[in-house]
Order: structure tokens, then C-alpha cells, then sequence
């Protein structure tokens, strides 16, 4: 059992979303930066996608009323358990009545905690993730606030170091100078003048406060124009695409954006950029560069290869750590 | 000429729009969705409006086999009929519940209840599925009622708001932002989670708007 001690409308619990809901008009959501959530679930020996939660408003403090192992992962904040501060990436367990607590990140924009078992809410249209906009999943739908008590699914008792164990390969961040973000073109790119393409892989895109699950706005100085109008129907879009609505300035769909849009595409983030986005924090340049889908397909396969070695490397190391 | 987009690597966007909207195609999307959804290798198929939207596994599946077989399913896929409910949906027209209806009327060049009367006459059919959780594009609307999105949407557009855009007509599932145009209000529940079928209306259900008793 934990206890929420700080209250926020934007801390929620995430699993890996409702990706067959979609055709419901039901938000993909989950994870922002699923690779940190599977990081987190990998330390703590659950299946990748267990709920933990998605945390973006510090300080964060949860209690343990119970002995519980956890993880913290994904943005680089510093964390301690009472007095005894935690590296990055990080898996301890928790004895009843100690507290953790997570600041402000120093890089990165959300923290995952995950615990071993992973939380136990009731699974909504097949998911755990708390959906905002639906008012259901996670915890009664909504954020997590003060004085929330959860509970986790039944495991085995992980046996961890006394000191926790943690990664040494941690997932990437966004560098201080800037976010690239690779994409792919999509259905529009071709309507957008010659000079609108230049600038969109040129420019210095800015991350504006209006970034949130659904969507982030970007700013540049110079609007993406159409070489001539477009009347869309209604069509289904996925987190990643890259809106253009008619002031210029691009929206990127993130995890719980509509399911159906109608502004023209420029481009699509492929999905370990988009991670890197959601980590990427407001005020900070973002910048595009254009790949080919078979570079997409290589990256993708390449991450996908990697969570599957770690896994082993983890495993392989569990068996061998002697207490 | 029906187009394939990359949306990203495991998502294709097939795009048969051809001028206005067109009910065989939209027929044709239907049956290729279903044909797709059949597939193992098919995540998910998102109908919209006269195009189709396809996600997969692009760790599993090459993109190009899977934009292969979603040209060959659209090329074979036929036009038929498929099986519909009628839903009957009672609105309050204007008043508090419908704030847009003079906007709607003046550029309909219609009064406030020949507006109403369009809107009730339509048989509508549910096209698409989508934006947000049960949310319904409905096609059929009276021509000239096919006014434009409003340039700012509004932020909050209550649960329950019957509205018209863009040629379109639909309801609000949920409370949400919206540039929709709001004619009245329904008190159906169009989309529960909790329900074993959580959305109310399916692809290709026929809808008809009744002034609430």
C-alpha cells in the first residue's frame, strides 16, 4: 500500500494505453515516454507494460505503508528514500513508513514510478492508463491527489540489494541545446510551399506551455504555409503527426490526442522520438530532420532489439545476485 | 485516384476522396476496414471520412507488404449494404442549449425554425467514428446547413451538444474544446466505458434528430 502525499492534476497512471480502443474514438494513450516506463518495470521483474505512474509536477512524495519494491525512472530527478539519496534509473525497496520524494528534474520532463506487481486499478477498455479527457481508467479517472491510497497486483517477493540495483545504460534525454526529432513525411508534406519545407527541417522550433498528453505546440518565426488551399475530410491521425492548423505554427499529437483530425500533416515523429519529445521541457528548441521509412523501420526495430537484450542482461544478473 | 500516405512507419492513411463526399466509397472504406481487421498482422483500422487510416507493428510487419495488401484489399473490396440500426435521438433545439442557432439560421438564410425542421429532416448516416471517445461524424446534412467550422474553437462544448461543422453533423460524447456549431442538446449517453458496447452508435447506423417531448 503507498500513499499519495502531493496532490496535481497532471500526475496520472499510465500502463501502455488503449491502442485497440482507437477505433471507439478512444485516446491511444499511456506512457508519454513508454521506453522509461518498460525501463522501470524491467528493474523490478513485471511485465513491461505494468501500470506505474507518469510523473510531471514535483515535488512528488508518495509513503510506503507496506514493504514495496520500485523504480524510478526516465527524467533525471533527484530522488530520496527518507535521507538516502537514489541514482538515476534506479530500483530499492521501501520499508513500511519510509517516504519518497522527487524533485524537480534536472534534465528530462517525467519521472516514472513503477512498483514491483505494478498498480492494481481495475483495467478500463483494456487498459490501466488513466484517460483525462474520458474520465476513466487509472485511479477513478483522474489525476492522482493527496491522501490517495494504491495498492499493488500480487508478486512474488523481488529480492533486490540492500542499496537497490539500477541501469548504467539509461535512456536517452533531450541535450540542453535541443531536441532532433526525426520524421517522416505524411499525407500533406507535398501541398507545403518549397520555402515552408525548408523552413520546417531549418528552423529552431520553441516547445510553448501549451504542451500537455494531448498535444504540444511548437513555435518558429516563420508560419507553414500551403502552396495551395486544402479541405480535409475528417481522418484518423496517431500520436507523432504533425499538424499544421491554418496560423502556421506546428501541433504534434502526443499519447491522448484525438483520434480523428482534419488539418493538414506535414509529418509524422517516429515513436522513440516522440518519447524524446515528451521528455523535452517547455522553452527548449526542438528541431526536425527527415528520414526515410526504412531508416524509421531499422531505428524501431533497433530499440525494440535493445529493450529485449537489456531484459536478458537484467534477468541474467538477477540470477547471479547473491544476498 | 485513391492515395496511400505513410502515417509514420506503422500507419498508412488510404485517402479515397474524390470532390464531395461519397457514400459508395464510404461503403467501400467499411468493407476494407473489415477485411483488414481480419488480418493478424493489422493492429487496428480507423475509418474516417472517405479514407482509412491502418496501424501495425512495423518491428513485425515490412511497411511495404502491408501497403501491398491494403491496396489490394481497397481494389477488391465492393460497395455493399451493411446491416443498420436506426437511432432516434430527441434534442432541445436553441434556446440556452443551442447558442449558435441564430448564427446557423442567418447563414442558412433560413429562419430559426426552418433550421430545425433541416436539421430533423436529415436521415443521417454514421460514418465515422472518432476524435473523441464515441464521438460520430453523421453525413446527410442538409446542404445548406453545411456551414464552416468557427475560425477559434470553443474551449468547453458541453456533454450532450448537438452540433453541425464543416458538412458534418454529430454530438459531443464528452465535455470538450470544439469549433463546431451548437443547434441543441441531447440527454442520450453516447459513449460509457463501463458499458459492455460502450459506444451507442455503430459505422453505418442511420441517425434521426426528433424534438425532445
Amino acid at each position: 500500500m503507498i500513499e499519495i502525499l502531493t496532490g496535481s492534476s497532471l500526475n496520472t497512471i499510465q500502463d501502455f494505453g488503449r491502442p485497440h480502443a482507437m477505433a471507439m474514438g478512444v485516446a491511444q494513450g499511456g506512457g508519454m515516454d513508454r521506453l522509461a516506463l518498460s525501463h522501470g518495470n524491467l528493474l523490478l521483474d513485471n511485465p513491461l507494460d505494468a501500470a506505474g505512474i507518469e510523473i510531471v509536477f514535483f515535488p512528488f512524495r508518495v509513503r510506503f505503508h507496506t514493504e514495496t519494491s520500485f523504480a524510478v525512472t526516465g527524467a533525471v530527478c533527484p530522488a530520496t528514500l527518507d535521507d538516502l539519496k537514489l541514482p538515476r534509473d534506479w530500483a530499492i525497496t521501501a520499508r513500511p513508513g519510509q517516504t519518497l520524494t522527487l524533485r524537480a528534474p534536472e534534465q528530462g520532463a517525467r519521472a516514472y514510478l513503477t512498483f514491483r506487481g505494478g498498480l492494481d486499478v481495475p483495467p478500463v477498455l483494456g487498459a490501466r492508463s488513466t484517460d483525462l479527457k474520458g474520465g476513466f481508467g487509472g485511479l477513478e479517472g483522474r489525476a492522482l491527489q493527496k491522501g490517495d491510497r494504491l495498492s499493488c497486483l500480487a508478486a512474488s517477493t523481488l529480492c533486490l540489494p540492500a542499496a537497490g540495483y539500477g541501469l548504467t545504460r539509461p535512456c536517452p534525454l533531450p541535450h540542453a541545446d535541443g531536441t532532433r526529432i526525426r520524421v517522416l513525411p505524411a499525407a500533406e508534406h507535398e501541398v507545403f510551399t518549397p520555402e515552408s519545407l525548408k523552413t520546417f527541417h531549418a528552423a529552431s522550433w520553441t516547445l510553448t506551455p501549451s504542451a500537455n498528453r494531448m498535444g504540444y505546440r511548437l513555435e518558429g518565426q516563420n508560419a507553414l504555409k500551403l502552396s495551395r488551399p486544402l479541405s480535409l475530410f475528417s481522418h484518423g491521425i496517431l500520436p507523432g503527426t504533425v499538424q499544421v492548423p491554418p496560423a502556421g505554427q506546428p501541433i504534434i499529437q502526443m499519447m491522448d490526442a484525438n483520434t480523428c483530425g482534419g488539418y493538414p500533416k506535414i509529418a509524422t515523429v517516429i515513436a522513440p522520438d516522440l518519447r524524446l519529445l515528451s521528455q523535452t521541457v517547455v522553452g527548449a528548441p526542438v528541431h526536425f530532420e527527415t528520414i526515410t521509412r526504412n531508416e524509421a523501420v531499422q531505428i524501431i526495430r533497433q530499440e525494440a532489439a535493445d529493450l529485449k537484450r537489456l531484459a536478458t542482461e537484467i534477468a541474467t544478473l538477477r540470477t547471479q545476485l547473491v544476498f | 485516384m485513391t492515395r496511400i500516405h505513410m502515417a509514420g512507419a506503422g500507419g498508412l492513411l488510404l485517402d479515397a476522396a474524390n470532390g464531395p463526399f461519397s457514400d459508395t466509397t464510404q461503403r467501400r472504406i467499411w468493407a476494407t476496414s473489415r477485411e483488414l481487421n481480419t488480418r493478424p498482422d493489422v493492429l487496428q483500422t480507423i475509418p474516417g471520412v472517405n479514407n482509412l487510416l491502418v496501424t501495425f507493428d512495423a518491428v513485425q510487419t515490412d511497411p511495404s507488404a502491408m501497403e501491398e495488401l491494403l491496396r489490394t484489399v481497397w481494389t477488391q473490396a465492393s460497395a455493399e449494404e451493411v446491416p443498420s440500426r436506426e437511432i432516434v435521438v430527441p434534442v432541445v433545439y436553441g434556446g440556452a442549449f443551442g447558442e449558435d442557432l441564430a448564427l446557423v439560421a442567418r447563414f442558412a438564410n433560413l429562419t430559426e425554425e426552418e433550421t430545425i425542421d433541416a436539421h430533423m429532416a436529415g436521415r443521417y448516416s454514421v460514418a465515422a467514428i472518432g476524435a473523441m471517445a464515441g464521438f460520430v461524424y453523421l453525413t446527410g446534412l442538409d446542404s445548406r446547413l453545411a456551414i464552416p467550422r468557427r475560425d477559434s474553437p470553443r474551449l468547453r462544448v458541453e456533454e450532450g451538444a448537438v452540433v453541425i461543422g464543416g458538412g458534418h453533423a454529430g454530438m459531443m460524447p464528452c465535455t470538450s474544446p470544439s469549433g463546431w456549431h451548437i443547434l441543441g442538446r441531447t440527454d442520450l449517453c453516447l459513449f460509457d466505458a463501463f458499458r459492455p458496447e460502450p459506444g451507442l452508435l455503430r459505422l453505418g447506423d442511420t441517425v434521426r434528430f426528433v424534438r425532445a417531448s
